[in-house]
């Protein structure tokens, strides 16, 4: 049984949990163009190696981020989203992580 | 015991030595017309009607591990054209009707059994979806039919029709559906075009694309470097990764599908037979034994693992469908790399490379187009582009434009 690290409800077993896709940068709905909104859309980073995604503690709905390698399936850390999207106003982009915690904070 | 015979038996050559069916490793060429990245059923499919069709020898097939390892050896073999989409319907036909003359062609048999496929509805709005895949199929010539749960019954009497608590109430009925032995179906193919001058590599993995200027130019590989008139990829769950060595991305998603088999026994069961809520699909083989598969894992991985969630689910299920399931003993258990599209069509055609064609985003239902995939990636290389209107609706700009094929609901596995 594989175990996921909830950071609200500590280490569960994984089928507690549900995917919810790559955290990536949402264009702005109203400028973007339908090539980007596309992109947006249905394009995912798919590279061998750690990718940042969305899951949820499905019994206590909690949504978190999590860091996890695609191939060996190890995740390597979980984390509130608060520290990605402390600032409602401008969602940190999936490549600047270190500016936006330190915005943060 | 006939003299012949005898004669095999105390001779230390193995008899097919002389003629093999596929000819000894060679040193890679320099430069070919063609390079197909991938030596699975739809790569040599391809190859193979290159030099039928095309008069196209100078291909060289690049396989990183062994002829039809990867998915055409993992997938559930099944064959059939009921789906949801005139443009999915139209293509999947044309490759059941290839299919039924595979054996004869090739001069091998490829265990072809044409059985029937049924999928089962529990709900109202399945039947409603049935009803509509049963005359889109009809319109475009396939045999399929909506039937109710006393004939059901009739044709699969083992069949448990309250599986799960959810009782059958109608049956989408596939006259066209079939199996055949996947490997034989790649072993048939790879044997026919390298009988016509193809080159098939194995142990070959490619490590670098060369791109100048929009064109592609050759192929690096861990045996050196190659240079290609224009390059195909098919790779089934590693395409996107291949893509981004190419330079461009795709959309796709890489989910692994696990899928088991249990030890042979006497034929019992002669329809593929599906479960529409349950996601399940049971078939018993030519050799008895019995194939079943399920739903896609919950979460994207470049992993062949097994899970226990998995298999408890996925048996839960296969007992539910058939109860007596529960005393057979399970032979093998295993996954494959499904590059899934977001409307479970496949990437077909033309590229943002100018000479590099995709044949990619086969998910779980590639198996049953590799015929018509062989054909009209064929067709694609030989006239240098002109995209087949077969497979133009699969085309990698439908997703930028919002048109997509959707035939999620058609898809045995992950809804």
């Amino acid at each position: 049984m594989k175990i996921l690290s909830c950071p609200l409800n500590g280490p569960r077993n994984i089928a507690e949990f549900i995917y919810g896709g790559q955290v990536k940068e949402m264009p702005d709905p109203a400028q973007a163009t339908d090539k980007q909104w596309a992109h947006y859309v249905f394009y995912e980073d798919s590279h061998i190696g750690i990718v940042r995604e969305w899951w949820m503690h499905a019994p206590s709905s909690y949504w978190f981020i999590a860091e996890r390698h695609n191939q060996s399936d190890e995740v390597v850390r979980t984390y509130d989203p608060s520290e990605l999207f402390g600032l409602r106003e401008s969602p940190a982009s999936a490549s600047d992580l270190k500016q936006d915690s330190a915005e943060v904070s | 015991m006939p003299f012949s015979l005898l004669k095999f038996g105390l001779n230390k050559d193995y008899p097919f030595e002389q003629s093999p069916d596929l000819p000894q490793p060679s040193a890679l060429k320099p430069a070919y017309d063609v390079v197909i990245i991938g030596g699975g059923g739809h790569g040599v499919a391809t190859a193979y009607y290159l030099a039928k069709y095309h008069g196209i020898t100078n291909v060289a097939v690049l396989e990183k591990a062994y002829l039809g390892g990867g998915n055409t050896a993992r997938n559930t073999a099944v064959i059939r054209s009921n789906y949801l989409t005139p443009q999915g319907v139209r293509f999947y036909s044309e490759s059941v009707k290839l299919f039924e003359r595979l054996s004869n062609e090739f001069d091998f048999n490829i265990m072809y059994s044409q059985r029937g496929q049924l999928t089962l509805a529990h709900t109202d709005a399945t039947v409603r979806a049935f009803r509509q895949r049963a005359e889109v199929n009809k319109h475009f010539g396939g045999r399929t039919e909506l039937i109710d749960p006393v004939d059901i019954g009739e044709l699969v009497p083992t069949l448990n029709l309250s599986p799960a608590g959810l009782p059958v109430l109608a049956g989408l009925w596939h006259q066209d559906g079939a199996t055949a032995r996947h490997d034989a179906v790649a072993w048939g193919y790879a044997k026919g075009a390298t009988q016509r001058g193809v080159e098939l590599h194995q142990l070959t993995e490619v490590t670098g694309i060369e791109v100048e200027a929009g064109r592609v130019t050759g192929v690096q590989t861990n045996r050196g470097r190659v240079s290609a008139g224009c390059v195909v990829q098919a790779v089934a769950g590693h395409s996107a990764e291949l893509a981004q060595l190419a330079g461009f991305q795709i959309p796709i998603v890489a989910y692994p599908l696990q899928a088991m088999v249990t030890q042979p026994v006497k034929p019992f069961l002669n329809p593929l037979v599906s479960s529409s809520a349950l996601h399940c699909y049971v078939q018993q083989t030519s050799r008895g034994e019995i194939v079943f598969g399920g739903g896609s894992d919950p979460y994207p991985l470049y992993g062949t693992r097994s899970t226990l969630e998995l298999k408890e689910s996925l048996m839960a299920s296969a007992v539910e469908m058939f109860p007596f399931m529960s005393e057979m003993r399970l032979m093998r258990q295993w996954a494959g790399i499904t590059d899934m599209t977001s409307d479970y069509s496949p990437i077909m055609g033309l590229s943002p490379v100018e000479n590099y064609y995709l044949d990619a985003g086969w998910g779980t239902w590639g198996f049953k187009a590799t015929p018509i995939s062989g054909v009209t990636m064929a067709q694609l290389i030989a006239s240098g582009g002109k995209v087949p209107e077969l497979i133009a609706p699969f085309s990698l700009d439908r997703f930028d434009a919002f048109r997509q094929v959707n035939e999620m609901g058609a898809t045995a596995a992950s809804h």
